[in-house]
């Protein structure tokens, strides 16, 4: 085990250095640099004060060296300054990160709650109602764009009953009000982002739990436990289920990058006050530290999730850990 | 005629998948003269009026006709799905079969390139490199054809690896073939089935993440009519345009659940073992 670990830290150190070279190359794409962004607003700027400028912010020197200058910053998680209000872009991804992970963290319980349970039982009963329920029900899923379903929703339940709240995360005079009001407030700013979330990832994760299950349920040994004349709830929750969920589980760990990432259509649609809507906002407002900030650390964040998985895998599958 | 009852009968998928595309074809081709009214022009006296006889999915709120402009996003759609699908598979075939052909350092660094690119969430990498370079037709169809290709790449990598050791190919290899003749002639078209399944998925996701992109402004530009942007103009009309907001979905809905059903089936067609199993 200790070895596996080993190695599989190793392997994430050049696939880091890869994540934060391809942030900082797809910011050369960028038109302009931040000292002409600096003094945009003055057209009749000094040639010389810009040549100035660009020195002390290093961009006369060579754009290796750049990278490097930049990468020791990283290193050690500064990130720079957010142009739009001159926070240390840090900061500014600390305070949105709790509304991203109240509604991704939500979903993604719900998610797995549903989808498992639904994909295990079309597996078992293969061919049978449950299961063309199921595989049409991930048909439409596959199919279905996240946002449209925000907008059906958000014009049935929003505008034409109006029942719900369809925009931000709490309403103008939550401040003001006593705690059991401010929970259902934020109950019902909830809703509708919860449900499109959820929806969004449960055709991939009930099939992959049906696959799963499907494998696993015509292996030998669940033969041998019905042979030996198990009870079927023994032989399905006790025998198959274990094995069948190990892939099932470290689904959670790629989960890691969504879970803080956010989604950036439907935190946008909703005006839920979280990460994808800052990445979203920074890709509109050109706000390149932020933007390559979100970068590295959602790539950081896939690495780690990558990892979990593995672990995972090799904690819950002896044979995974000698290869 | 009892082909198409035979694929009808055994391979439902295909069947109904198909008949969406092709209808979806059709409509795309034809658009200049089944669409009832100029997709572009404007009748401001005619604005934001519901789905009646003389505009059968309503206007919107320049006095467009939509059933018209839906007809035009057709093209769009169809066109931004072809192209990029073509583009990711080009480059996801050529580095997938070279990396599994001559593995060793080759497969290396590619695949940790791919390993680089699956880190970043593709949907913002998308968009990082939109807002630099400015949305246009164009530019979406090569952008989403530049970072889509991972997948492609590993698919085919393992299908070469599994091929290259194969009889045949090594009776090539003895002939003195070249390596691209080999590639090309002998492993490739053996590859080809989960390729071609692969691309028509992708075709339907392809639509799917342009509708996004024109939805959130930085796809298909206004006045140019695709079901995304025309979703964007019509989500301000939510409270009194029901019809704007409700029929560009369904196009999308229907066109991409129409290329993940023709996908299924092509799996479904070429590998007889999931067939077995779909009917246990």
């Amino acid at each position: 085990m200790r070895n596996f670990l080993l190695r599989r830290f190793l392997l994430m150190v050049p696939l880091m250095l890869g994540i934060t070279v391809l942030s900082f190359g797809i910011m050369q794409l960028a038109p302009g640099d931040p000292a002409t962004l600096d003094v945009a607003m003055n057209p009749r700027i000094d040639p010389s004060y810009l040549q100035k400028l660009r020195t002390s912010y290093g961009l006369d020197q060579p754009i290796p060296v750049q990278y490097w200058n930049w990468l020791k910053r990283v290193a050690v998680l500064d990130f720079g300054e957010s142009y739009k209000d001159s926070r240390p872009v840090l900061t500014v991804i600390a305070e949105r990160l709790p509304a991203t992970l109240l509604l991704s963290g939500l979903s993604l319980v719900l998610l797995f709650l549903i989808a498992v349970p639904l994909g295990v039982a079309a597996a078992y009963y293969q061919g049978r109602f449950i299961d063309r329920f199921a595989t049409l029900f991930t048909f439409v899923g596959y199919s279905m764009p996240s946002f449209w379903f925000a907008l059906m929703l958000m014009l049935l339940l929003g505008v034409q009953w109006n029942l719900l709240p369809v925009s931000g995360m709490v309403s103008t005079d939550f401040d003001y009000l006593p705690w059991w009001r401010k929970a259902g407030d934020l109950a019902s700013h909830l809703f509708l982002p919860l449900v499109v979330t959820t929806f969004g990832g449960l055709a991939s994760v009930s099939r992959y739990a049906r696959t799963s299950m499907l494998e696993v349920i015509r292996q030998d040994y669940i033969r041998t436990a019905r042979a030996s004349g198990l009870p079927e709830r023994t032989v399905i929750f006790k025998h198959a289920l274990r094995n069948a969920l190990i892939p099932v589980v470290t689904l959670l760990g790629l989960s890691l990058p969504a879970l803080i990432g956010g989604s950036f259509i439907i935190e946008t649609l909703f005006a839920w006050p979280g990460m994808g809507r800052l990445g979203f906002e920074a890709v509109f407002s050109h706000n390149y530290p932020l933007l390559m900030g979100i970068g590295v650390i959602s790539g950081l964040l896939t690495l780690v999730g990558n990892l979990l998985a593995d672990i995972g895998y090799a904690w819950l599958d002896p044979r995974i850990r000698y290869d | 005629m009892t082909d198409l009852k035979g694929i009808f009968r055994h391979h439902p998928l295909l069947f109904w998948g198909a008949a969406i595309v092709a209808l979806l074809v059709v409509c795309a081709l034809t658009a200049q003269w089944v669409a009832p009214y100029d997709p572009d022009a404007q009748t401001l006296g005619d604005r934001l009026l519901p789905p009646s006889l003389s505009h059968w999915m309503g206007t919107d709120q320049y006095g467009r006709d939509v059933l018209s402009r839906m007809l035009y996003g057709a093209r769009i759609s169809l066109a931004v799905g072809l192209v990029a699908v073509s583009i990711y598979i080009l480059i996801g075939v050529l580095v997938g079969s070279v990396a599994g052909y001559y593995g060793r350092w080759v497969d290396g660094v590619l695949m940790r390139l791919v390993d680089v690119l699956l880190c970043i969430p593709t949907f913002f990498l998308i968009l990082m490199v939109i807002a630099f370079v400015g949305p246009s037709i164009l530019n979406i169809m090569v952008i989403i054809g530049l970072t889509s290709w991972t997948d492609v790449a590993r698919l085919v990598r393992g299908e070469v690896l599994a091929l290259k050791e194969r009889e045949f190919v090594l009776a090539a290899r003895l002939m003195g073939l070249s390596d691209s003749h080999i590639i090309l002639r002998h492993i490739l078209p053996n590859a080809l089935g989960p390729v071609l399944v692969v691309a028509t998925l992708g075709v339907g996701s392809c639509i799917l993440l342009e509708s996004s992109l024109s939805f959130l402004g930085l796809g298909v530009q206004p006045p140019t009519a695709s079901w995304g942007n025309m979703l964007m103009e019509g989500k301000d009309h939510l409270t009194d345009a029901w019809w704007l907001v409700t029929f560009p979905g369904v196009a999308i809905f229907t066109t991409v659940l129409g290329y993940n059903l023709m996908g299924e089936g092509l799996r479904d067609l070429m590998d007889p073992r999931m067939r077995g199993s779909r009917q246990g």
